[in-house]
């Protein structure tokens, strides 16, 4: 099945003037799971992992990167139109059938780029292999237990209360705001489907892989970790402490941003990200 | 017709509500006196014990970390009223096995509650409300195959007299299951379920020969419902059992006014405050009503909640009056719905008191209770029969 569309420009964060971006939309079967698969830009290709909310998608930074890259965004099973089979349980399941992905498409070491959720599915992927990756940004990501058992690592969106998670993602609130009202039924449906599995496979451990920290020492491409300095999700602590697990990371903050630096205040965040993967 | 009565054992002596964000999952316990406890546990078992002599039947239930319901592990109060009841049957709606997480636990505790009582159990099986799942901490995305995962085994343990098997299934692993005691009834005590608008559930309920059971809701889901399950008992062609079972809030008042004021205090339980995250965790619910929830509409069942009495006794989810009134709003339920088997009345909740409680069961057993009993149980319909 092959979906061709035109990728939506939401504004750029420069005034280059935006020329439309031809997108190709495909579903793929991977280790028996059919995966969703967007192809996105011209140029050097780049993996895209997108966050649990998707917002990534439309996000003039993705605009912007599609510019000198070909982006390869997959949709993680039950996210997007990707298949969600009940076997797959964690994160841990998805690592490998990405590691599958990357096999099929053929296209060697690429750079990666991994949102919140998806930042912890790149060090799923990194942490089983090591030749998959030439370089790694990880924007504000989850994924390790770093405190004891009554110290609270990753706020839990589940338990507080709508607005106050709200507060706590967004340095400025109003960026966090979406009329679900004036959305199609199929993008709704897909924004609650990727809210289901984002719970099937974070609930419990909360939003961590107990075994990640472990592993992590096996990550030995450059990494990059991005923290906005108001995220209240994962502290800026939890972001030191993180990129310390693996050797000689990088770590930068950017200002007056939340849990999504990249959608707050992307035109630092693409200058720093154009200075690591060039 | 089988009456029977339930409270869900509330602890209403709280700071006034508008206080507090939420009275289940995350009120602090500081709200609770253990002296005033005490009294409201024993006060609550006292009541089914007069429900028992009146000729009712019991219903239990659990929840956690909540005042609406401080009884938090229903087989501890079945056992109770095992021991200390004579006649009636008891029911368990239900083992909330989906979020306990181990089936055989609840079987051995049912089978050793059913020989106690000697045979006077019935075991109810719920998904359990979505409060449930943060104190459980369950996956709110499986809750269904949990559930019915865990009813299996249960019944598979029941059922099995010549020594141990092993079970290794998507939720539960366990080697050498080897039930003792195995249960009073044979082949083992009846088993319910709930719903509120799963047909899938309501029709596995059906092809095992479980009774279904639904609360508080307005007479044309109801219908739906019961519709729904009896098509599905005929269609599969069924060796017998089942039924249907239908709980509403009831008040039976010596005047109008009276019944007024006594439903007014049960409902009570309908304005129970709960913050919006714990209403709908991610998944419990299928896609496309959460799609529902994004564009804004609320459910039917919090529709009812927010409606006035008059309302909520037009659609059969409160009924009250007096005895004549009451059975007369039974019997035109029972109509609106196409019969049902058991009434399981929500007699007691909020700050109705005691002597309030025992005077509308007492009514109730005198002069409702007479005329309702006949009312006939109801046959499966034969939805293909009607089609052709």
């Amino acid at each position: 099945m092959l979906l061709l569309l035109v990728a939506r420009m939401n504004g750029s964060t420069s005034n280059r003037s935006a020329a439309a971006l031809v997108s190709e939309r495909n579903l793929v079967r991977v280790s028996g799971v059919e995966l969703e698969i967007e192809r996105r830009g011209r140029g050097r290709p780049l993996l895209v992992l997108y966050g649990e909310e998707a917002l990534e998608l439309d996000a003039a930074v993705l605009a912007e990167l599609a510019r000198d890259h070909e982006l390869i965004i997959p949709s993680p099973p039950g996210f997007g139109r990707s298949e969600r089979p009940d076997w797959i349980e964690t994160p841990d399941d998805i690592g490998y059938i990405y590691l599958d992905l990357m096999e099929r498409l053929n296209v060697g070491e690429v750079p990666a780029i991994g949102f919140s959720f998806g930042g912890w599915l790149a060090l799923e992927m990194a942490t089983k292999h090591d030749g998959c990756f030439s370089k790694l940004v990880l924007v504000d990501p989850y994924g390790v237990k770093i405190g004891g058992p009554m110290d609270r690592d990753i706020e839990d969106v589940w338990n507080i209360h709508p607005e106050r998670v709200a507060k706590l993602k967004w340095f400025d609130g109003e960026k966090g705001k979406r009329d679900f009202t004036a959305m199609p039924e199929r993008e709704l449906a897909i924004i609650a489907r990727n809210n289901e599995s984002f719970a099937r496979f974070c609930w419990d451990p909360c939003m961590h892989n107990p075994k990640l920290a472990r592993r992590l020492h096996r990550v030995r491409v450059p990494t990059f970790f991005v923290w906005g300095a108001n995220d209240g999700i994962v502290s800026l602590d939890y972001g030191r402490a993180y990129s310390r697990m693996i050797a000689g990371a990088e770590f930068s903050v950017i200002g007056k941003a939340g849990h999504y630096p990249h959608l707050e205040q992307p035109d630092e965040f693409m200058r720093l990200v154009r200075g690591f993967l060039e | 017709m089988d009456v029977w009565h339930f409270t869900e054992m509330p602890y209403p002596y709280l700071p006034p509500l508008e206080t507090l964000s939420s009275i289940r999952v995350s009120l602090p316990s500081k709200h609770f006196d253990p002296k005033i406890g005490a009294d409201l546990y024993n006060r609550y078992l006292d009541e089914y014990i007069i429900a028992d002599e009146l000729g009712f039947n019991h219903m239990l239930n659990e929840h956690h970390q909540t005042a609406t319901c401080i009884d938090v592990a229903a087989p501890l109060s079945a056992a109770i009223l095992a021991r200390q009841t004579k006649t009636g049957r008891i029911c368990i709606l239900g083992n909330p096995v989906a979020n306990r997480g181990d089936p055989l636990r609840i079987a051995e505790e049912m089978a050793m509650i059913d020989c106690i009582c000697r045979g006077r159990l019935d075991v109810g099986f719920v998904r359990g409300v979505p409060f449930e799942i943060f104190a459980a901490n369950t996956n709110p995305t499986q809750t269904v195959e949990r559930l019915w995962e865990g009813i299996d085994l249960a019944v598979k343990a029941w059922t099995s007299h010549d020594g141990p098997f092993t079970f290794e299934g998507r939720f539960t692993r366990r080697r050498m299951i080897n039930l003792w005691p195995r249960p009073y009834q044979s082949p083992h005590p009846p088993v319910w379920i709930t719903g509120s608008s799963d047909l899938e559930s309501i029709k596995k309920a059906a092809g095992r020969g479980y009774v279904f059971a639904t609360f508080l809701q307005p007479y044309e889901t109801v219908r739906e419902l019961f519709d729904a399950y009896r098509s599905a008992y005929l269609d599969q062609g069924l060796p017998g059992g089942g039924g249907t079972a239908f709980m509403p809030l009831v008040y039976t008042g010596d005047s109008e006014e009276d019944a007024e004021a006594g439903a007014r205090e049960l409902i009570w339980y309908m304005r129970a405050k709960t913050e919006p995250q714990f209403r709908n965790p991610p998944g419990y619910v299928p896609v496309d009503l959460n799609v529902k929830a994004l564009q804004g509409a609320f459910g039917r069942t919090e529709e009812i909640r927010v409606k006035g009495l008059d309302f909520q006794r037009e659609k059969g989810v409160v009924m009250y009056g007096t005895p004549d009134q009451v059975a007369q709003q039974i019997r035109r339920f029972y109509d609106l719905v196409g019969g049902f088997d058991h009434l399981l009345m929500m007699q007691q909740a909020g700050f109705l008191d005691h002597k309030r409680t025992v005077a509308s069961m007492t009514r109730f057993a005198k002069d409702v209770l007479p005329q309702i009993k006949d009312l006939p149980r109801t046959r499966p319909i034969n939805a293909r029969g009607a089609a052709e």
